[in-house]
């Protein structure tokens, strides 16, 4: 009976507000209807879903900041940790403090710094106009294109430094005798880090990559901050995410049809995270 | 490319020692500080443009001034007159403060009774919990409104704190911490006649306080800037939290930032201020959890 006292807490509330609303969510996601008013629909949703315009835009989108951003983020917070562990470096406080600052600020924060620091004659385009890499002002909320980069910006500039953390944590785990022995028998440095850091760091980088991957794919309030909730210009940001908050809580009600969409990321990430775990366990034997 | 750069930058230091002078060494050396800087200044402008921001008119931070202004104390008293601080930070404090020792006390609770009574049972239990961190909130988000709506719990501080409690991520985070505990410190305090709830608040917690640490930072910040859930239950503005305030006043159709910036300071304070506090344990917390 021992031990049981220590997780029941834990599972009771995990299985109130977590199982139940799953196992929930996935009968309503045979359900249509609007509002509560709600029938089996069998198979009708998942139809629907291949025909709407707005659900396959999301899903484009959500795709696309997942395979533009995560690899972007995950490289440059390696980069860092790896510089940042090499204790001869000067400042290495100073330096990870300020690169980890941006997580510590709240969203609201940093979506209202953003949108005022990329409006048309913000800073960002004054500079780049200062240095003459454009002419006229780019209307990066406006453009389709240049919204999804500032998206992908603001998420890189937020979540970077946590990543770094985790492996930083992990490479001060790492014997440095596991180095010098390397050193000493000729090892290029390159082959150091291809041969030896990357493989000793591979639980962490696929626990991280599962962990932005799911971010990623759940995406809502960066998009509906920045765009006061349209996912525009012409739903060019919309995201799953956003999709499910409006079907459920700004257009009329569809519950039903709301949580098939939430369980195409549930399909998604599983997916994902499946073939991250087939990638890394593929290195670890070649 | 750019990754082997980085560690042959670090490996430079021997190199550079052993031959003084060696110009492709230093070379690289700068190289790694250069890169550090911009991601230094680039991490760290917005916070200074918000501050700046704060003392500046919402057309001068339009323009992109980016040097002290006359305005803050303009910009404090519109704030302070469209928004019920008291009230609204009142909300957040208690919210987070409250989620965050639930959270930490349910979820270390969890990850010590999973590492130390392990069987059979137990160990299939944890592994369908690992597999449920990978369903996003979104899935539950319908159902979960459904039910606060029906236990007549919308719009209190009950409906925003209970489902962020119980989090598999730090029981995930407390489990694997918890093998880095000495086991003859428990074996210790059995011999000494403490019963296992004892070892826990009189032994466990007192040498973990890094993971802790820790941990109330993750749990703190996520709280506090919880958007997605508060934005569904908390309905009425007298409960909203700072972060939904703020967001509602950004979607004006003229924000005024100078006001805006304001409040992002006050509201940034907090998650800064328990930062910088346990910065000092944070790693050191992290570092435990990884291995």
């Amino acid at each position: 009976m021992a031990g049981w006292g220590f997780i029941a807490p834990a599972l009771i509330l995990l299985g109130l507000f977590m199982i139940y609303p799953i196992i929930w969510s996935l009968w309503m996601s045979f359900q249509v209807g609007k509002g509560m008013n709600l029938s089996f629909g069998g198979l009708a949703n998942i139809e629907r879903l291949t025909k709407d315009p707005v659900f396959l835009r999301a899903l484009g989108n959500t795709f696309t900041f997942f395979i533009v951003q995560v690899p972007i983020m995950i490289v440059l917070a390696l980069l860092f940790a790896v510089a940042l562990n090499d204790s001869t470096l000067r400042f290495r406080g100073l330096f990870r403090t300020a690169i980890f600052l941006p997580c510590v600020t709240s969203l609201i924060a940093y979506s209202t710094v953003f949108k005022s620091m990329f409006a048309g004659d913000g800073v960002v385009n004054q500079t780049l106009m200062a240095l003459h890499l454009i002419n006229t002002p780019i209307s990066w909320f406006g453009d389709p294109f240049w919204a999804k980069v500032v998206i992908i910006l603001a998420i890189t500039w937020r979540w970077t430094g946590y990543n770094m953390i985790f492996y930083l944590a992990a490479l001060q785990n790492i014997d440095r005798s596991i180095y010098e022995a390397a050193r000493i028998d000729g090892v290029p440095a390159w082959a150091r880090f291809r041969y030896l850091t990357i493989p000793m760091l591979k639980p962490v980088i696929l626990f991280t990559t599962v962990i932005s991957t799911i971010g990623t794919l759940q995406l809502f309030d960066e998009v509906y901050n920045f765009t006061a909730g349209s996912g525009g210009p012409s739903d060019s940001t919309v995201t799953l995410s956003l999709y499910i908050y409006n079907l459920t809580f700004k257009f009329m009600p569809s519950f039903g049809y709301s949580a098939t969409v939430s369980w195409v990321i549930v399909v998604l990430v599983g997916i994902l995270s499946l073939i991250q775990f087939l990638v890394a366990r593929d290195r670890r034997s070649a | 490319m750019t990754a082997t750069t980085m560690t042959t930058a670090s490996d430079a230091r021997t190199t550079a020692a052993r031959v003084p002078g060696n110009p492709f060494a230093v070379v690289r050396r700068a190289l790694v500080y250069i890169l550090l800087s911009i991601a230094a200044f680039i991490s760290v402008f917005p916070f200074l443009w918000m501050i700046v921001g704060a003392t500046n008119t919402s057309a001068e931070i339009i323009k992109g001034k980016i040097s002290p202004g006359g305005a803050f104390l303009t910009n404090a008293m519109t704030f302070f007159n469209q928004v019920d601080a008291l009230r609204i930070f009142w909300n957040s404090g208690f919210i987070a403060v409250v989620a965050t020792v639930l959270t930490l006390a349910i979820s270390s609770l969890a990850g010590y009774g999973f590492e130390m009574f392990r069987s059979r049972v137990r160990e299939g239990i944890f592994g369908l919990l690992l597999l449920l961190l990978s369903i996003p909130f979104a899935a539950m988000m319908v159902p979960l409104f459904v039910m606060f709506s029906q236990a007549k719990l919308v719009n209190t501080y009950v409906a925003v704190i209970l489902p962020t409690v119980a989090s598999i991520f730090i029981i995930f985070y407390f489990r694997q911490a918890t093998k880095a505990f000495p086991s003859e410190l428990r074996d210790a305090a059995k011999i000494d006649g403490l019963k296992e709830w004892q070892i826990f608040l009189y032994v466990y917690l007192p040498v973990m306080r890094s993971t802790y640490a820790a941990a109330t930072i993750i749990v703190f910040m996520s709280n506090w800037n919880n958007y997605l859930w508060p934005l569904i239950v908390l309905q009425t503005a007298e409960n909203k939290t700072i972060t939904l305030i703020l967001s509602a006043l950004t979607s004006a159709y003229t924000p005024d930032y100078g006001m805006i910036l304001f409040g992002t300071v006050l509201a940034t304070l907090p998650t800064l201020i328990i930062f910088f506090l346990l910065q000092r344990r944070f790693v050191e917390g992290m570092l435990g959890a990884v291995k």
